[in-house]
């Protein structure tokens, strides 16, 4: 039956009912064989195309990105308040101050509190139950909509003050960074050693320096990465301020009035019906952007020398 | 200063030697001159109570992450009773969203919700798979460590760049080219149907499906990593070509953890507001059509919140984002429970 050169008689069986084993392949063995190899490759293609499908929108919006924004950016751009409706020219200095302000307001609040709870649960929480259910609460947190965050704290602040204001934007943002500092810190301090907290309550350092002054140190370029990381997320989010920070015209100083913020300006001018404003929006979009990938680019570098592992 | 004091129960780090050291410093020099060391020692105070102030406040601010769970429900609940109390259950059940006649009801968005956030996984998936796949398991080492990095990029790109990207090339793409292409080949199903805008469901799929991708494939590649090479050995040493090494060796002990990335991503597209409210159409309408403007429950808040206007239609809002954060809360707890499973949620490297 088989054509195989191979193919010899088998020998003979001191059992006749039962076949040899052969050291050839039968033609269903061939044609599984190819079918093997086909499926192989075919997957193997579809890797690599899937991988090319995933990075073509990304490298499509970045040089689309990068050429709009380009185009469209100038000096004005960083000096200027928006124009008034019509005319041309304006920038958007008071949205970056502003988104800088805002900010800064989350950053105070929320990097001590997300480095304080990363602390207790990598220090003194190790193997409790309500570590664990920080740990999972804080991952879960860090799923929850911001814009949910934006109508809990509209609720909760601008409801109250009757007015939309930088601190209530201050505060959904920093409630944003909170989970995603925890986890970071607590994932740094994991890598500092044992034998380093050691040697220093060994020479009689209470623990809240050894604390500080051992572990939080040691694991501190991660943990800065790390805040850099929860930084530019919320840097770019929109969603909470929208109720929030509400944006602003104009130039704007003060913590319990409305201020403008670079995410929501690009919002509101691209869904403007006006070229000059989309043109603004591409402008912001391009510094946000910017500013956003130099922060991660940097905990990147970072992380390829293994001083912050996994934490982006 | 007693031994007993001195030796803190919940002090696990302290090596038994230098406990034993400072014990029998103590009654050796009572009285005496003090000694360097026990000068130190006095200087420094005991500590415990710096200690307990500071493991206080650490304690305080753990547990201002549970504060801040329970804090946004509370006041959610507060501000929706309102509608909670018109409407009850049916909220979810009715589709009618008439802000003039103050009648309010949930469903369009739910609908809008559970349509974009499916069909971007459905888009997403596969794709996330086989960069996953590439990465862990073909990807030359050399191009591993920037293919990663680019994806990670994407996660960064804020929301609202993704918008402006969908509303000026997206939008005009699909309007143009895209739409009377899918009308030609796949209208008789039924699901290309009706004017298209450009704007509309498909349109905030394909931009969520974009959104959510990073995220599935790192954690996907994640979860392969965590695969014992050994498995993939075992299946190679039995003679499986690569693809079967990938479907029974890694795929097959990875499922758990791959499902849980999957409704991780699920849960991002169920939030995701911004570049959803720039693309969907903001018309609140159930329709078989994927070109039909609609709206979600993220995307009906941003839109339509601060122009509400009396305190019933606020309270609806408001009870949408009640729902929509008791989903996602849902909805992630699942992930991370299965993603933990996989991973144990703490770091492996801690000894």
């Amino acid at each position: 039956m088989s054509t195989n050169p191979f193919h010899t008689p088998p020998a003979t069986s001191s059992d006749p009912g039962r076949r040899a084993p052969t050291n050839f392949q039968t033609r269903r063995m061939q044609i599984n064989t190819a079918r093997r190899w086909f499926v192989n490759h075919l997957v193997t293609v579809l890797a690599i195309l899937s991988t090319a499908l995933v990075i073509a929108p990304l490298v499509a919006i970045l040089v689309y990105l990068l050429y709009m924004g380009a185009s469209s950016l100038n000096i004005a751009f960083f000096t200027h308040i928006p124009a008034p409706v019509g005319e041309n020219g304006g920038g958007m200095a008071n949205a970056i101050l502003g988104s800088g302000i805002v900010l800064l307001l989350a950053s105070l609040m929320g990097i001590p509190v997300g480095i304080s709870a990363g602390v207790y649960l990598a220090e003194f929480g190790r193997g409790k139950t309500l570590a664990t259910a920080v740990r999972f609460t804080a991952d879960v947190l860090n799923g929850v909509p911001s814009i949910v965050m934006g109508i809990a704290i509209y609720s909760l602040i601008v409801m109250q003050q009757k007015h939309f204001s930088a601190f209530a934007g201050g505060v959904a943002l920093a409630v944003m960074m909170v989970p995603t500092i925890t986890r970071t810190t607590e994932e740094m301090l994991a890598t500092v050693p044992h034998s380093i907290r050691e040697a220093a309550l060994g020479l009689g350092v209470p623990k809240w320096r050894t604390v500080l002054s051992v572990s939080l140190k040691t694991a501190s370029p991660g943990i800065i990465t790390g805040c850099m990381l929860a930084f530019a997320r919320v840097a770019g989010e929109t969603a909470p301020l929208l109720f929030t920070a509400f944006g602003n015209q104009f130039w704007s100083f003060r913590l319990d009035q409305p201020i403008a913020a670079l995410p929501l300006q690009i919002y509101v001018y691209a869904m403007s019906p006006y070229d000059e404003w989309h043109r603004l929006a591409w402008a912001g979009s391009l510094v946000l952007i910017v500013m956003i990938m130099v922060a991660v680019t940097l905990v990147r570098i970072y992380a390829s020398r293994g001083i912050l592992k996994g934490a982006s | 200063m007693s031994l007993e004091k001195d030796r803190d129960p919940s002090t696990e780090l302290r090596t038994p030697a230098v406990t034993n050291f400072v014990a029998a410093a103590e009654p050796a020099a009572p009285e005496g001159p003090a000694s360097p060391v026990r000068k130190f020692l006095q200087a420094r105070g005991s500590g415990s109570v710096a200690d307990r102030i500071f493991i206080g406040l650490m304690l305080l601010c753990a547990l201002s992450i549970f504060g801040i769970v329970l804090f946004i429900l509370m006041i959610l609940v507060m501000r929706s009773r309102l509608s909670l109390h018109q409407f009850g259950f049916s909220f979810f059940t009715r589709s009618a969203w008439d802000p003039v006649n103050g009648d309010f009801g949930a469903l369009p968005f739910i609908f809008g919700t559970l349509v974009t956030s499916l069909l971007a996984l459905a888009m997403a998936v596969p794709l996330a798979m086989g960069v996953a796949i590439f990465l862990t398991e073909l990807c030359p080492a050399k191009l591993r460590a920037p293919i990663s990095f680019v994806t990670e990029l994407l996660a960064a790109i804020p929301s609202v760049v993704y918008g402006l990207w969908a509303v000026f090339v997206l939008v005009p793409l699909m309007r143009d080219h895209l739409g009377d292409f899918l009308y030609k080949y796949l209208g008789w199903t039924g699901f290309f149907e009706g004017f298209n805008f450009g704007v509309g469901l498909l349109t905030a799929s394909i931009i969520l499906a974009i959104m959510i991708l990073p995220i599935i494939s790192s954690i996907t590649r994640d979860i392969m990593l965590a695969v014992p090479n050994s498995q993939r050995e075992a299946m190679l040493a039995l003679g499986a070509t690569r693809w079967e090494m990938i479907r029974t060796g890694v795929l097959r002990n990875a499922r758990i953890g791959i499902v849980g990335a999957v409704i991780l991503g699920l849960g991002r597209a169920l939030g995701e507001t911004m570049a959803v409210t720039m693309v969907i159409g903001n018309h609140p309408d159930i329709s078989k059509s994927l070109f039909a403007p609609a709206n979600t429950l993220a995307s009906v808040i941003a839109g339509e919140f601060s122009e509400a206007t009396g305190d019933l239609y606020l309270s609806a809002l408001i009870e949408i984002g009640l729902a929509l954060f008791l989903v996602t809360i849902v909805v992630n707890a699942i992930a991370r429970g299965l993603v933990w499973a996989v991973t144990r949620g703490t770091p492996s490297r801690i000894g």
